[in-house]
């Protein structure tokens, strides 16, 4: 039903989505605070990395450059809710639109293409493995790191307090928190890690496009949420680990939908299944809860 | 030592709710001293609270906490000198967080918060000792999730985490308010114990004029925005509810027709 090639292009491409899950994990769950930059970001940390790399610079710096792009577009938003009281959703609305011109600004054109340049991957490609699995075993290192060190930073003094600004503000000022702050930092790093999955999606699949971040937000929750119905996110491990299920499943059921002939969906059809998705994945839970509900009332 | 001078702040002023909180509120509250607040609704008792805390800032007067002016620093920045328990037991603490990542968050107050490990193995025996205390087998709970304890349990943990580091004063807000009567007692003996055995300064809130006798060293009415009366040391000792109010009336040439006042 899904050939070889398929099935590792959906664990490459969700393994990125698991970055934008970390992220969007940050913002709408720890923080509290609904970013919809991520749709400019994505493209952002697209654009930086495939720009630097077209001006010959080292593929790793120019995704670590794509980083600090994105962290400094989250801090943007941040900073119009914190600062100026713009009401969050809005601010990031605010920087999503702004971004679509400065993406245009910093490729110079609607897209760029990356063919035969040297990027993060050319590498691995010496390894001894078959080309579509170069970018899986790559993509899940990346991942991993930045799994670890994320759940080491929710972890720490400075991790604690920016749980605790998005859980509970008024307690965390009263406690010494400079909650404006932990916001501007969290945006900050979520938009970092969407940056970093930008880059790499325009390294993986050799082109960075200013329209490729339409949507993404939807994807990146449709994994965080379809994440947390397969892994309860009772601990900050869990929830992380939850993100990279999810986004994985999400590319997996997107692929499965694609290639099941007898479902008869076509690519254009992927902004369809994927608002599809999403509804089943925050309905479903509650769903089945009234279920068990309705069966056991019955049963007593 | 805390004091307040001369406080005016007025909420929604140039409108048609404009309301005067504070109208010239004084007060100097010496170390160690434990005040008990009282006043009608509406008398600014909150507001004051809220005004010393930083969570409002005051149109005009000063704050001076331990010789440093904090008349415009904000809650955060306040927060290493002044300690704090609201009135709803859900507010002090984080649900979502662990019992030990509550207490972790509290003894960094007014500190800086850097990345290392919140929760340290050498916090582990304080928080253990300062949990038993309170009797209530949360010493064994430390991993816990906060919102699984009921809302006295809660209440006394935020006192816990309020004194966990010291501070210039302790701010509670009407802290049993919103308990049954038998755990808001268990909270209120906790507080005196705590009080006692630190040596805190504390500025308690309440709206039972019997509580605000029987505890604390000093006893402060507020109305309208204002300290109408104050009396601590011989005067305080032996007076009753009754007393109180016939004060009151004394000072303001006011009756007292607001029931609230009445109770407890």
């Amino acid at each position: 039903m899904l050939s070889e090639i398929a099935f590792y292009g959906a664990i490459e491409t969700g393994l990125i989505y698991g970055l934008v899950a970390f992220g969007i994990y940050i913002s709408f769950r720890v923080l509290d605070f609904p970013d919809l930059t991520v749709d400019g970001s994505f493209p952002l940390g697209a654009a930086v990395a495939a720009v630097l790399i077209m001006q010959g610079w080292n593929p790793w710096v120019a995704t670590g450059a794509a980083v600090l792009a994105g962290m400094a577009a989250g801090a943007v938003t941040a900073m119009l809710n914190v600062k100026l009281k713009i009401l969050n959703l809005l601010a990031s609305i605010l920087t999503m639109i702004a971004l679509y011109s400065i993406n245009l600004r910093v490729m110079g054109r609607p897209n760029i293409a990356l063919l035969g340049e040297e990027t993060v991957l050319t590498p691995w490609y010496s390894l001894d493995l078959a080309y579509h699995q170069v970018p899986v075993l790559l993509f899940v290192i990346v991942v991993f790191i930045a799994l670890i060190l994320l759940w080491r930073f929710m972890k720490s003094e400075t991790g604690l307090a920016m749980r605790a600004t998005g859980a509970n503000p008024r307690m965390a000022r009263a406690q010494g928190i400079a909650t404006g702050a932990m916001i501007i930092l969290g945006v900050a790093v979520s938009n970092g890690l969407v940056g970093l999955a930008g880059a790499l999606f325009a390294q993986s699949q050799g082109a960075a496009d200013v329209t490729m971040g339409v949507g993404v937000i939807v994807i990146g929750l449709a994994s965080l949420i379809g994440g947390e119905a397969v892994i309860t996110p009772t601990t900050v491990i869990r929830a992380l680990v939850a993100c990279v299920v999810g986004a994985i499943i999400y590319r997996l059921a997107i692929a499965l939908a694609l290639n099941a002939d007898f479902l008869g969906f076509k690519a254009q059809d992927l902004n369809l299944i994927t608002a599809i998705l999403v509804t089943l994945a925050i309905v479903l839970p509650g769903a089945r809860n009234s279920l068990v509900n309705k069966l056991t009332r019955k049963k007593a | 030592m805390i004091s307040a001078t001369d406080l005016q702040l007025t909420f929604g002023k140039g409108t048609p709710l404009e309301n005067p909180a504070l109208r010239g509120m004084s007060l100097t509250v010496n170390q160690g001293e434990f005040v008990t607040v009282i006043g009608s609704n509406g008398a600014g008792k909150s507001t004051f609270l809220n005004a010393l805390a930083g969570e409002v800032l005051v149109d005009s007067g000063n704050i001076v906490v331990d010789n440093l002016n904090v008349t415009k620093l904000s809650t955060h920045k306040r927060a290493g000198r002044v300690a704090r328990v609201f009135q709803d037991p859900l507010a002090g603490t984080c649900e979502g967080l662990s019992i030990e990542e509550n207490l972790a968050l509290a003894i960094k107050r007014g500190q800086r918060r850097g990345l290392s490990a919140a929760v340290k193995k050498q916090y582990m025996e304080q928080f253990r000792e300062s949990l038993s205390s309170l009797n209530l087998g949360l010493e064994d709970r430390l991993g816990d999730k906060m919102g699984l304890l009921s809302g006295g349990q809660r209440q006394a943990v935020s006192l816990l985490m309020a004194s966990l580091t010291p501070s210039n004063i302790l701010l509670l807000d009407e802290h049993t308010a919103a308990l049954d009567p038998k755990t808001a007692a268990f909270v209120l003996a906790l507080t005196t114990k705590i009080i006692e055995e630190q040596k805190l300064t504390a500025l308690m809130v309440t709206h039972s004029m019997k509580q605000a006798l029987e505890v604390g060293t000093r006893t402060v009415m507020l109305h309208q925005g204002q300290v109408v009366f104050d009396i601590n040391g011989k005067d305080r000792e032996g007076l009753e509810v009754k007393d109180l109010l016939d004060l009151f009336e004394k000072q303001r040439g006011l009756s007292v027709d607001d029931d609230s006042l009445l109770l407890g």
